[in-house]
């Protein structure tokens, strides 16, 4: 750096603005949470948290929405990072959900549990009365996403309602609600996941072992890779084979597509994403049930 | 260590934004911006063929990339600011797609606070309407110095150069009245492609660059504050363990100025002095710090500090004032109320907030200042004074506008209703 530029590179003025709103969060709400999935971009937004409040601890929760139907690998990354941490870790479970009689199981070839999730997610958020639920969604992730604020208000019944969002000066966030209203956090709206992994890769930050090439048994379905397992319900035609493959997100086992790859390094992970024509969540078997999938599963309170 | 900035050859980041009427095609400007940069993924291309034939369209509705919600297609207009990303070898975008339509001045404004450079759409047809001039009202009172009018729909009147002049001149004579100091225009047509990414041969007259080449080579960095060192106390970190037991650390982001270890500074409002100990991002000490980076810092001695107070030189301090006067643009539907007690948030500090005089409303068209009917309803700007419970340290918006901004949120509805700039 010479005196004489005052530019930050991208990364490190993405990474301050994150680091602000994670702040701005902990100051504005006396019931804050960070939604940890497991995947990538939540386990950005853990390394910035605590790059934040660093050397204290993380003030707030981490808060998993447990399908039942996650990677083993993803359960055990995340039981160590809480561990590394000193943080608080909160298990929301679907099948405690399903088990309890408030929703029921889809079934199925396509059965998931991931609209599932948006019950548990809005009763743990009760139970424990977060009034701020901080996720590492981006915008740059979906067409609604990309709508989304910084500081994005939901009623009380966890309703976002996307044609009367509050205006967002600047970064003068208003965090102020009535009672049972909350607010859904995004710090990485203005990262791409190119920024992602190459913030990873700056960062040296630890990921599960999923995003990198792997052999694992899978099958192809319609135009995508699924992980087989106890999980998937296999229709008569799909034989399971042993495959070279990597995720680009990590979402419930039935739906996450896998492709196949090389990428077994950071490194080459990049340069795969850089070449890449197709967004992450074009490998998502939730968003394709419709036009507007993603918008209407954010309304009723979804991630 | 040192921050990481960028390599000489690259230009950073540009925020920029949309604005103009509704219908001028800012949309589909972004849509065809992207497409002919080749920042579309090939689903997301699939997916905007597919809704625009299901639509009736011949060809691919570009302005689909950006009107995403279930809403703005039915109705054929953006509601809510559209975020996009996209880079070239040259620079980083992030781009602000926002509404034309007056009822959702609100939303443009959102998207314009966070811009360096306001793209300016204009109906080569229509010629300027009140919402162009609106958008850039704003535009100018949210200190963006940049701006970039492009005439579109040059296609719908022969790439005529007499109408591109005719419009050229009508802006240039509305916008002597408004503080941007830097305007370029360019004949395009969003629809076709024409100057937005590649030079077009309809417009031989036309000398100047295409709006991508404009956007890439822009100079924006000249307008961040170096000179006034102002640090808002976000979030005071007391670790309380046992490894870090008297740690005390004052976290936030620089909102200007340059900062090192060893600077002696003065906390505001309390008026002690201390010295810098160290400046960290996480675990790492920096040798300077300047903005828009987010630190914490620790002092030599054990003042009192907390969120809402701030950190300054001696030499060089902000005006701490109860009374303001400022220019507000109003977002909400319940017009301003000379008896609420609003909610002020400024940097760090919320105060309770009376607007205790409208000096004057802007007529949007002529620019002129209206005193007689002062009625301030959604949409309206204004010139206010404000008086607060307890002081403010304040810059004016032009020097800084962290320092010299602020929003007024309705305690009754918690809703934000007025965005402000100091002087
Ligand atoms: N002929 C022609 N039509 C255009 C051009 N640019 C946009 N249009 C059309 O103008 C209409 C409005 O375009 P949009 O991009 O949605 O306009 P907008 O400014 O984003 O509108 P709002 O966001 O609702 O304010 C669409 O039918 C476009 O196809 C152009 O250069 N030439
Ligand atoms: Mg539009």
């Amino acid at each position: 750096m010479s005196d004489s530029n005052y530019n930050l590179d991208h990364l490190t003025e993405l990474e301050a603005e994150s680091m602000y709103v994670l702040r701005e969060v902990a100051a504005q709400f006396d019931r804050p949470a960070i939604l940890f999935s497991g995947g990538k971009d939540s386990i950005v937004v853990t390394h910035l948290a605590a790059k934040a409040f660093a050397p204290g601890r993380i003030p707030m929760p981490l808060v998993h929405i447990d399908t039942g139907h996650n990677f083993p690998e993803t359960l055990a990354f995340r039981d160590s990072l809480v561990e590394r941490l000193g943080a608080r870790l909160i298990v929301g479970s679907v099948q405690a959900t399903i088990d309890s009689g408030k929703v029921k199981e889809e079934t199925g070839a396509n059965a998931s549990r991931n609209r599932l999730q948006t019950t548990t997610l809005i009763d743990t958020i009760e139970e424990h009365q977060f009034d701020a639920c901080v996720g590492g969604a981006r915008r740059d992730e979906e067409k609604a996403r990309a709508k989304e604020r910084f500081f994005s208000h939901r009623d009380d019944f966890s309703q976002w309602d996307p044609k009367n969002q509050r205006p967002e000066l600047w970064n003068l966030f208003n965090g102020m609600h009535a009672p049972g209203e909350h607010f859904r956090v995004f710090p990485l709206n203005n990262w791409t996941e190119l920024d992602v992994w190459n913030y990873i890769l700056r960062e040296n930050i630890a990921l599960p072992s999923l995003y990198f090439a792997h052999e694992r048994m899978c099958i192809r379905r319609a135009d995508q890779i699924l992980a087989h397992s106890d999980h998937l319900n296999l229709r008569p035609e799909e034989v399971p084979e042993m495959m070279q493959v990597r995720f680009r997100t990590l979402g419930d086992l039935t739906i996450t597509g896998a492709f196949e790859s090389n990428a077994d390094t950071l490194g080459k992970i990049i340069d795969e994403v850089s070449a890449t024509r197709i967004t992450e969540r074009g490998g998502r078997m939730d968003d394709k049930r419709s036009e507007s999938a993603m918008e209407d599963r954010k309304k009723e309170g979804y991630f | 260590m040192a921050a990481s900035t960028s390599p000489p050859d690259h230009n950073g980041l540009l925020r920029f934004t949309t604005a103009g009427s509704v219908d001028d095609g800012k949309s589909t400007l972004i849509g065809r911006l992207l497409y002919d940069s080749k920042s579309i993924f090939e689903d997301q291309l699939e997916a905007v063929e597919s809704a625009s034939s299901q639509k009736g369209i011949d060809g691919t509705d570009l302005s689909l990339l950006t009107d995403g919600l279930k809403a703005e297609r039915e109705q054929g207009i953006t509601i809510d600011v559209a975020y996009r990303y996209f880079a070239t070898p040259k620079r980083k975008f992030i781009i602000a797609d926002t509404p034309g339509h007056i009822q959702y001045t609100r939303n443009m404004v959102t998207g314009a606070s966070t811009a360096d450079l306001a793209i300016i759409l204009i109906d080569a047809r229509h010629g300027l309407l009140e919402q162009t001039h609106r958008h850039s009202f704003i535009a100018s009172l949210l200190g963006l110095r940049h701006v970039v009018v492009c005439v579109n729909k040059m296609d719908l009147v022969e790439y005529s150069e007499e109408r591109f002049d005719e419009i050229v001149k009508a802006y240039k004579n509305f916008s002597s009245r408004l503080d941007i100091t830097d305007i370029k225009f360019i004949p395009i047509s969003a629809l076709h492609g024409d100057n937005v990414v590649d030079r077009s041969d309809k417009t031989p007259w036309y000398g100047g660059g295409t709006l991508l080449h404009h956007l890439e080579t822009v100079h924006v960095g000249a307008d961040r504050n170096l000179q006034d060192c102002r640090f808002p106390v976000q979030y005071v970190i007391r670790p309380q363990t046992d490894a870090h037991r008297d740690f005390r650390g004052y976290a936030g982001r620089i909102a200007s100025g340059v900062w090192k270890p060893g600077d002696k500074v003065v906390a505001l409002p309390s008026g002690k002095e201390s010295t810098i100990d160290e400046i960290l991002v996480g675990d790492a000490p920096l040798d300077k710090a300047f903005p828009p980076l987010s630190v914490t810092m620790t002092l030599k001695d054990d003042i009192d500090l907390s969120r809402g107070d701030m950190l300054v030189r001696a030499n060089n301090q902000p005006e701490s004032t109860q009374v303001l006067d400022a220019r507000i643009c109003w977002l909400s539907e319940s017009p301003l109320n000379s008896a609420t007690r609003y909610v002020l948030r400024h940097t760090t500090r919320d105060v309770q907030a009376k607007i205790t005089e409208v000096l004057y409303r802007i007529d949007i068209n002529t620019l002129h200042r209206v005193e007689d009917d002062v009625t301030i309803s959604v949409n309206d700007m204004a010139r206010v004074r404000i008086k607060t419970a307890s002081p403010l340290l304040t810059d004016g918006y032009k020097e800084n506008r962290s320092t010299g901004s602020f929003i007024l949120v309705d305690p009754s509805t918690h809703l934000t209703v007025a965005a402000g700039v100091v002087g």
